[in-house]
């Protein structure tokens, strides 16, 4: 009980971030690599407010906003300095280590016996003293269902619209008098805001920033993404967002089934890298035989 | 009125590759103009189209549109006004968007795209009536995913997406080579009721020398990055087919083809 709990709040918090790589890799397909600076950002930035005093509810806007302009940086840095999708990611993973302890102060900044959104007042009296394991999960149940129908909501916006027409086809974005590199920018900028935001919401349920706690989210996202969409493609009452959601939710359950099966905890980036190599060779075999047709350019 | 003036465009400056596309190269194109351009390959045709459109930059010279410079300003603030249909039916669409949403998103053009609703339910008719008149049954296929469209469909799309707006210039760019005869046929008589419908100034390249001499007011062919036959109106109506099949089989023997 107590493992299915924590894959599904580890899980939904992963699937927020999944939700913004989901932006990147499969809309944009651009391979960025900031996730892994930006995630612990989310961290750092949460875990130094809550301790200055902040309002636990506030941080995450903050950090979401904090997200957005690390996401514009690498835009620019890929758009405006002409710098390989790939590069920019790593330009700024790099830069955001130094970032992350700068605004953390140290490499590790437990909040303990702060207020979170998890606990504190308000919310331990609405829950009753019976549901108290429960509100956690609950309460970043309702946070990701609000992120999901807000980016849904987005996606069917006209600014939404050029968005997935870029990764699809940036000449048309062109051909309709709009800067592409802009709807570039402007979607990295929504990707790194979710992710942050995931960072942020990380940060208050295991109530620490670690500096090295951003090492391996790309990939945990990429997996995530690319389970979701392949494996529930052909389930026609699922959109798109739902599927990573529940990608999100299938590997963070196979790494804890793989941890619970004795393998040492230590293993765990090594276990996360494995499992993707995996899904990617199964996901390509599917792709082969599946006879989609393969995007030139 | 698209004023080409003084254009000097080289590949590859300095280097041992270096070809010298265009040398003061000048044209003048009038309002409601319909021109059609033939040349073998590498005679500038999609060259010219990509300094109109500003895809590719070029070293000197102007090109004025009513007057004004645009040589300096970027691809797509010129797009703005300009509809443009490529040879490869995949680039004038969203493949992973359903035809709704690609008329929705060309509709707009011109317009700001900010956070209001993609689709517009009110216009929904208006694109069904548009999409019957190609006669092809796309009406009935507003949601389904543009990629799953034959080449032809998605050219007629295309043709359709890129005039839907007021623009002041249609530029196509072999837009029926990679179509089977008969839906290059189609595409092609579409693309002449679109012009003279809206009576837009249009450039067509096409290696198809049948409808360069059928469709349009103006012919031009290019050889080596300079004009070597223009002829319009009377003059381009006399012109039969056999004329200019000499013209392209001389240069093209002086090419050593």
């Amino acid at each position: 009980m107590t493992l299915l709990l924590s894959v599904l709040e580890q899980g939904m918090i992963y699937a927020i971030m999944a939700l913004g790589v989901y932006i990147t890799y499969k809309i944009l397909d651009f391979p960025d690599l900031t996730v892994d600076g930006s995630f612990p950002m989310g961290a750092a930035i949460t875990c130094m407010l809550i301790a200055s005093g902040v309002n636990p509810l506030l941080t995450l806007f903050i950090t979401f906003a904090a997200g957005a302009l690390v996401g514009i940086c690498t835009g620019l840095i890929h758009v405006k300095l002409k710098v390989r999708d790939l590069l920019s990611g790593i330009i700024m993973m790099t830069a955001l280590y130094t970032v992350n302890l700068r605004i953390a102060g140290k490499a590790n900044l437990p909040i303990y016996n702060m207020n979170t959104i998890f606990d504190n007042g308000f919310i331990n009296a609405i829950f009753p003293e019976g549901m108290s394991v429960y509100k956690t999960v609950i309460i970043i149940l309702v946070i990701l269902m609000i992120t999901k129908y807000l980016l849904d909501g987005y996606m069917s916006t006209k600014s939404g619209f050029l968005l997935r027409a870029v990764g699809d086809n940036d000449i048309i974005v062109t051909s309709l008098g709009v800067d592409k590199g802009l709807v570039k920018i402007v979607g990295l900028a929504i990707a790194n805001g979710l992710v942050s935001l995931s960072g942020c919401i990380f940060a208050q349920q295991q109530r620490y920033f670690d500096i090295s706690m951003g090492t391996g989210t790309v990939v945990i996202g990429l997996a995530s993404v690319i389970i979701g969409t392949s494996l529930f493609k052909k389930v026609t009452f699922l959109n798109i967002t739902s599927s990573v959601v529940l990608g999100s939710l299938l590997y963070k359950g196979c790494v804890a089934l793989a941890i619970r099966m004795g393998l040492p905890p230590m293993d765990l980036k090594l276990i996360t890298a494995v499992l993707f190599l995996i899904i990617l060779v199964v996901g390509m075999d599917r792709k082969r035989r599946g006879g989609r047709y393969v995007r030139t350019n | 009125m698209l004023e080409l003036i003084n254009i000097n465009k080289n590949y590859n400056p300095g280097s041992v590759n270096e070809l010298c596309l265009f040398q003061n190269f000048n044209l003048k194109i009038a309002d409601g103009e319909f021109v059609a351009v033939v040349g073998s390959n590498g005679s500038g045709k999609t060259s010219m189209l990509n300094i109109i459109c500003g895809s590719i930059d070029i070293d000197s010279g102007k090109i004025a549109v009513n007057g004004e410079d645009m040589s300096g300003k970027r691809d797509f603030f010129r797009h703005r006004k300009i509809g443009r249909v490529y040879q490869d039916p995949s680039k004038g669409t969203c493949p992973s968007m359903n035809i709704l949403e690609n008329m929705s998103i060309a509709d707009n053009k011109g317009k700001k795209y900010g956070l209001g609703r993609g689709v517009n339910k009110a216009r929904t008719e208006y694109y069904r009536e548009l999409l019957s008149r190609l006669n092809l049954g796309l009406e009935d296929k507003l949601y389904t995913q543009v990629g799953s469209l034959s080449g032809g469909q998605r050219q007629a799309l295309a043709l359709l997406m890129s005039t839907m707006t007021p623009i002041e210039f249609l530029i196509l760019d072999e837009h029926t080579a990679a179509l089977d005869p008969k839906t290059a046929e189609i595409i092609m008589e579409l693309t002449d009721k679109i012009v003279r419908e809206k009576r837009v100034t249009t450039i067509m390249v096409t290696h198809n020398l049948r409808y360069a001499v059928e469709y349009g007011n103006r012919i031009l062919m290019m050889h080596e990055g300079n004009v070597i036959l223009d002829k319009a109106g009377e003059e381009k109506k006399q012109l039969q087919i056999e004329e200019i099949m000499g013209v392209f089989n001389k240069i093209s023997v002086e090419c050593g083809n």
